[in-house]
């Protein structure tokens, strides 16, 4: 793979977001690799965490965006917790899920389908109502019987309920946050 | 008696009844007074600080704002809840155009002067644990998981790659911790939906390796961690079943409550006949 490495790439208006929103320095990294040894996860991945860090400091934007690893990231905290840099990779994790979302750009489907789904209940009741999540899942993921045993037995044993626990919608906070969004983005375009 | 905020979070009303049982059940004998804070909502849990960064502060700052209006430190016994509240307080004191942005979609200043704690902390801080029965002869797997141990900014601790404060309590009671490896590993979290399988595998060798040090039990602080481990746990192919309890049924079988009053009878994999087997019922 040719790159070529320029200002313009190593300053990429993708990783200052990424800083931005993470707040964390990505140049830190000097790759010793220990966040993809720790990671439980890095058996699924298409490039382990630490590659996914080299990527956004040469400025390899639209591979990032492409990689299927932030979305594998569980948050469990372990790259976080062993960098020797101090860098939360994990919140570096969390920063590219966000950009992605924004822009629609996400590689995997299910994962921000659940994320609305969910944030959705949450709006309406103020808390998870589960059997809504996961019927909703199941029909946007197009997998509609997933789980239904578990489920079943989950509701015998009680821990299931087919009413929301209502703690009072939270759609004017929702929608505050949407706005006040909207507005910080218009802004920090501007500036 | 020690009075916290309470904040149970939605898995303790649904997935985790039983842990919102036995946790109100032994606070009383430990004299821990639960608030409950009333219209709690939703911190937001794995998916708001995937979505939005105000999100992820406004959802925990809208509990934290009526714990502090009361002058009472929260408290939440979920792993996950805990640490969403306590990186929300953690961030809007670092950065202040994020507290300025939460105070005006909240209409209101949080001044972030409360103690956040899990409730282990609240327990081993202020509980006055008084067993009345011993556990003896009980092999325990202590599983911390992420959230409760990770990252520092949350849980300072001196031993974050091995934690003690679990195998303590186990001590207090009268039972043996197991030494295992697997004591922070991640079950796969909120993957448990999205991408089982990968919940199959992380959990199912943390399974296997609270097998192999002998463990009768594992016990858990979090109901992700533990739907992960006990309700998928046939799923796994495993020639062996091992029972999950919240830390806070063992507290209360040493305290001397009943199997069905520690909601012990919900679990997927159950742990009556081992209990029983060493006359601890």
């Amino acid at each position: 793979m040719r790159i070529v490495l320029g200002k313009e790439q190593i300053e990429s208006a993708f990783k200052k977001k990424v800083e931005i929103l993470s707040n964390q320095r990505i140049l830190s990294c000097y790759q010793c690799g220990k966040c993809s040894a720790g990671c439980p996860i890095g058996y699924e991945m298409d490039y382990l965490p630490n590659k996914i860090i080299r990527m956004l400091q040469l400025g390899m934007t639209d591979d990032v965006m492409k990689s299927k690893t932030p979305w594998l990231c569980a948050s469990c905290q372990t790259c976080t917790t062993r960098c020797p840099r101090e860098i939360d990779v994990a919140r570096v994790m969390d920063a590219i899920r966000i950009i992605a979302q924004v822009e629609n750009r996400s590689p995997v489907k299910e994962i921000p389908i659940f994320n609305q789904i969910f944030l959705k209940s949450v709006e309406f009741t103020g808390r998870v109502f589960e059997v809504g999540v996961i019927g909703a899942y199941n029909f946007f993921s197009l997998n509609p019987f997933k789980d239904i045993p578990l489920g079943i037995k989950m509701f015998l044993k009680g821990k299931l309920s087919l009413m929301p626990h209502s703690a009072g919608n939270l759609r004017g906070l929702f929608k505050r946050v949407r706005e006040k969004e909207k507005r910080s983005a218009v802004s920090d375009q501007l500036l | 008696m020690y009075k916290v905020a309470y904040f149970p979070g939605c898995s303790l009303s649904s997935t985790a009844k039983e842990y919102g049982m036995s946790t109100e059940l032994i606070c009383k004998d430990l004299g821990i007074e639960l608030v409950k804070i009333q219209d709690w909502s939703c911190c937001g849990a794995t998916t708001a600080h995937i979505t939005s960064e105000l999100m992820a502060a406004a959802l925990p700052a809208k509990n934290l704002l009526w714990a502090e209006k009361q002058s009472l430190p929260i408290c939440s016994p979920c792993s996950a809840c805990f640490s969403r509240l306590k990186l929300a307080d953690i961030d809007m004191k670092r950065d202040a155009r994020l507290r300025a942005d939460v105070t005006e979609v909240m209409g209101e200043e949080y001044k972030g002067t409360i103690e956040i704690l899990h409730l282990w902390q609240v327990i081993q801080k202020y509980g006055e644990l008084k067993p009345k029965k011993e556990l003896k002869g009980l092999k325990v797997a202590s599983y911390y998981g992420c959230l409760l141990t990770r990252p520092t900014e949350v849980c300072p601790d001196e031993r974050i790659e091995d934690p003690q404060f679990l195998d303590n309590l186990v001590i207090s009671l009268g039972a043996s911790p197991v030494k295992w490896s697997y004591k922070t590993e991640c079950c796969g979290a909120a993957f448990s939906l999205t991408k089982t399988d990968i919940v199959h595998k992380l959990s199912g060798e943390i399974l296997k390796d609270a097998r192999e040090a002998d463990a009768d039990y594992i016990i858990v602080a979090c109901p992700l961690c533990h739907s992960n481990l006990d309700a998928r746990q046939e799923e796994m192919g495993l020639d062996f079943r091992i029972p999950v309890l919240y830390f806070t049924q063992l507290i209360g079988l040493a305290l001397g409550y009943g199997y069905s009053e520690l909601g012990m009878m919900k679990h997927f994999v159950q742990a009556k006949g081992l209990l029983n087997s060493k006359g601890l019922l």
